[in-house]
């Protein structure tokens, strides 16, 4: 049995296609559903209806929501999609993650990695989207991430919801013998208004599960909504209020045994020496166990209780042999300069010729800056976790994931045994960010299965395990430079962007039998995408070589290339002379950059842009569209003392369709906040192949005597529904950064900004 | 050892060197109290002690004295919840959650001892650290009770 991941053919052509954009599937084969992953469960006392819902001999709803609930509220909107269609109130239904299953997978997340803007809805750009969704379809992996979980869901459960009501109405017709369309069906009861009887879901379930669900039911118009697009209860908050152990880290199981893991280094080389005698003499521990995997290779502690778990690992106190690799923050950002001198791996979204406009004019004319952003790492509140029973070949899974299936890939493969043989439990998770998209720790655990006789073990990370750990969102370093034309506008404009391949770092370890490679959007998110009229453009990428391992934070290639970008558009209109909302409206003149118009226009209004504000008050601008998104802030600071002070955020955002404003304004506040961790404080550096902030003490969030009020508008005139979780993240640093420029006149060009001025 | 945990005794047989918070939850099953950093630093895993509150990771058992509370024990014995877990629901606060019961612990003991904090004394007694930046959300509901009480009183 392969060591290195367990997929199937099909998965594989499936991933091929997703790393060269090639595609060759039967059309037969594509039409052909996945099967219903709860039809195993159905019999007298429960019946499935589409894998979306579930309804019992009690009349008890219980809908199926696929997707991380890692704290956006998704388990409650994507619930709400089928309660308006089954027309039931969203507080009758019970809401549950459900079982792993490719019928779940997510379409959304894969066209979203079609190389072109959001907003480009041209013919290419469109083939292309279709190519990635047919190959994931094929590869049919349950996933979160990139904001797509209510885009990916909007049409899906909304038609669960609708086939489930229509063959309840039909079996209620059926039985008495008239037609449909006189019953009435509401809060899981079909009635019959001329009769006044009534029928419950309950009373009707053999006969509605043998009714041919239809594929594409009408469904209800926006303005026929009663629950969607209103503000509707989270159906987790009273567990959240009352300390409910629903967490990953909360599981409790008879005859648990408790573990940990202690692993190399990240850049680190081969063990050295480690005390087993030290670790297993704490009380307490039972045994000591070696970890090898494609993710990370080091320890696994078994014991009576976590703390003692804990003990054994800091006895056990492992030295690994030094590294090869750049082991520091210097010798990192040296890399990324070196790759800034040497050609482009690759480039996107090139307009006119922008080299050959900028080689022409002397370089006293040109515009140009450095910018650069250092590694940032996750810190979910929830540390990792997972917990795993091994009963012959049959492995049992308990974690929080944002893949299912990816962690049923990454245990089959390490164990040798198949993908049906494990059952994954999808717990609430304590945040995630893009962190739990990696299974490391389910992997972990069941790594440490294997030496417990069959018991369960719940395997926690210490924190500093966690971030020393992490997937990291890339280092990244950008070179701008443009022309303007003499009357103010950009005539040209390039950017040249070196960071790390976070698609190459995450395909190594979950499909190390894979060969990965070749352009990858990520790098370029946030430059090329971005909307900008302009003559000549380009956008190069300069994939950095290095081991430090990569991953999905929080708006991944958005987060810093927005923050390069809306920084260099601020310079550009300072050396233009012009005002720096006016000269980001003036280069928005395309038809499908509309929205972005009415969010400055907007944001002018709200933030009272245009009133003169005291000297030492500063307000910058910055204007993001990423995930289907438009989203625009401004943020206002004082210069007092020497210290800086956030005084108001304002934000306006367009995310076409709005399922519930009260979470969407929830999910922009979180991802400003998240936004300022990066802008503020939040700092990692490496040195000996290691990180040095490893814990809360030196990995320093915003508290809440840092946040300023936070206003929040939003509009509706993007044509196309967007996400709601990670838009808000971008503009947030070049915000910052534009406004200190605004209070003090010194413009800073890396992150965090707390390197520069002093936050009050 | 002896621990009195939201009002029942409990005898236990642990490393007096081990964390009041791993006592709390590998031991007794009590889950709220969360793990988030071990160093204190975070407020995860928030308790009361006699009022006060306390970040369990970092007291030895050894050294517990006095009654803990902790947020399964807010809420009355037939379920109602407390004024902070109310102002939590109705505003909506939670986001992930897992902060939230060492935060609806820090307001209990802030509003406790101040009725009608003021946006600085707010500013000041939640330093525990939420990473959904759930924060707006934790200033009104604080203030939403704090004028609330001076209704009251007035």
């Amino acid at each position: 049995m392969s060591k290195t991941g367990k997929i199937t053919r099909r998965t594989l052509l499936g991933a091929a296609v997703l790393t060269t954009g090639a595609v060759a599937f039967g059309v037969y084969a594509y039409r052909k559903p996945h099967e219903n992953p709860l039809a195993a469960s159905d019999g007298d006392k429960q019946r499935s209806f589409t894998p979306y819902i579930l309804v019992d001999a009690e009349n008890t709803i219980t809908i199926i929501a696929p997707r991380a609930e890692m704290g956006q509220g998704i388990h409650t909107t994507l619930a709400a999609l089928v309660a308006e269609e089954l027309n039931i109130p969203l507080a009758q239904a019970k809401v549950i993650h459900g079982p792993e299953g490719a019928a779940y997978y997510n379409r959304t997340m894969m066209e979203d990695g079609a190389p072109f803007a959001f907003f480009d809805k041209g013919l290419l750009p469109e083939l292309a989207r279709d190519t990635f969704g047919v190959a994931a379809k094929f590869l049919g992996i349950q996933g979160t991430g990139g904001s797509t979980s209510t885009i990916d869901a909007y049409d899906k459960m909304r038609r669960a919801g609708a086939a489930a009501r229509i063959a309840f109405v039909a079996a209620a017709a059926q039985k008495w013998q008239v037609g449909p369309e006189t019953l009435q069906c509401q809060n899981a009861q079909v009635s019959n208004p001329k009769t006044g009887k009534t029928l419950r879901f309950a009373d009707l379930l053999q006969d509605a599960a043998a009714v041919e669900l239809p594929e594409s039911p009408r469904l209800k118009s926006p303005e026929e909504w009663t629950q969607l697009g209103k503000p509707q209860q989270r159906k987790d908050l009273r567990e959240k209020v009352t300390g409910a152990p629903i967490y990953g880290i909360d599981i409790d199981l008879p005859d648990m045994l408790y573990g940990t893991v202690v692993l190399a280094p990240h850049l680190g080389g081969e063990l050295v020496s480690a005390d087993k005698a030290a670790a297993l003499a704490v009380k307490g521990v039972k045994k000591v166990v070696a970890i090898k995997s494609s993710f990370g290779h080091g320890f696994g502690i078994i014991a009576d209780n976590t703390w003692a778990a804990f003990q054994g690992a800091e006895a056990l106190a492992p030295e690994w042999q030094p590294t090869s690799a750049a082991a520091d923050t210097l010798a990192l950002r040296n890399a990324h300069s070196d790759a800034l001198k040497t050609d482009a791996t690759f480039s996107m979204g090139n307009e006119g010729d922008a080299a050959a406009v900028l080689a022409s004019i002397p370089s006293g004319e040109l515009v140009s800056a450095d910018y650069e952003v250092p590694y940032q790492a996750h810190f979910a509140m929830e540390p990792m976790n997972a917990t795993a029973q091994l009963i012959g070949t049959k492995l049992t899974l308990w974690t929080g994931t944002q893949s299912p299936t990816l962690a049923k890939y990454a245990c089959a493969g390490a164990l040798g045994i198949e993908n049906d043989d494990i059952t994954v439990h999808t717990t609430l998770m304590g945040g995630g960010f893009g962190r739990r998209i990696d299974n490391d720790p389910a992997l972990y655990a069941a790594l440490l299965a294997v030496h417990t006789d069959g018991r369960p073990i719940k395997v926690t990370w210490t924190r500093e395990e966690d971030s020393a750990h992490d997937y990291y969102r890339p280092m990244a370093r950008a070179r701008y430079q443009a022309h303007l034309s003499q009357s103010g506008k950009i005539h040209a404009i390039s950017a040249d962007i070196a960071s790390q391949s976070v698609i190459g770092s995450f395909m190594a370890r979950n499909f190390p039998s894979l060969a990965s490679g070749g352009p990858e959007r990520v790098v370029l998110d946030g430059s090329f995408d971005q909307p900008l009229s302009a003559e000549n453009k380009a956008f190069n990428a300069h994939i950095v070589p290095t081991t430090v391992p990569a991953g999905f934070w929080r708006s991944v290639g958005y987060s810093f290339n927005a923050f390069f970008q809306q920084s260099f558009i601020d310079e550009l209109a300072h050396a233009a002379g012009k005002d720096p909302l006016a000269f980001r409206l003036a280069h928005l003149t395309a038809p499908e950059h509309a929205p972005a118009v009415h969010l400055l226009k907007k944001l002018q209004e709200i933030s009272a842009w245009d009133k003169p504000r005291p000297a030492g008050t500063g307000l910058g601008v910055a204007l993001t569209a990423s995930f289907g998104s438009w989203v625009a802030q401004t943020i206002e600071v004082t210069h007092e003392d020497g210290e800086i002070k956030l005084q108001n955020i304002w934000c306006v955002a367009d995310l076409g369709i709005v399922l519930d404003p009260r979470m969407v304004r929830q999910q922009l506040s979180s991802a400003i906040i998240f936004g300022l961790g990066q802008a503020m404080e939040q700092d990692l550096t490496f040195s000996d192949g290691q990180i040095n902030e490893t814990n809360f003490d030196s990995f320093t969030p915003p508290q809440l005597y840092q946040v300023p009020p936070i206003h929040i508008e939003l509009l509706a005139n993007s044509p196309t529904m967007g996400g709601a979780g990670e838009p808000g993240v971008p503009p947030v640093a070049p915000a910052l950064a534009n406004a200190i420029y605004a209070a003090t006149g010194d413009r800073h060009r890396s992150l965090p900004l707390g390197r520069h001025v002093a936050f009050s | 050892m002896h621990l009195t945990v939201n009002g029942k005794s409990h005898q236990l047989d642990a490393d007096p060197q081990m964390p009041l918070l791993w006592a709390l939850r590998d031991v007794l099953n009590v889950k709220g109290p969360k793990y988030g950093c071990g160093v204190a630093a975070c407020g995860a895993c928030t308790v009361l002690i006699d009022g006060e509150p306390m970040r369990s990771c970092s007291v030895p058992l050894e050294d517990v004295q006095g009654e803990i509370i902790t947020v399964e024990g807010l809420a009355d014995t037939d379920g109602t919840l407390s004024q902070v877990q109310e102002a939590w629901m109705d505003l909506q606060v939670p986001q992930c959650g897992y902060c939230q019961s060492g935060q609806i612990l820090a307001a209990t003991a802030l509003l406790k001892e101040n009725p009608s904090p003021s946006s600085e004394d707010i500013d000041d007694a939640m330093s525990n650290i939420c990473r959904c930046g759930t924060y707006p959300q934790i200033r009104n509901a604080i203030e939403t009770i704090a004028a609330h009480n001076q209704k009251q009183e007035g």
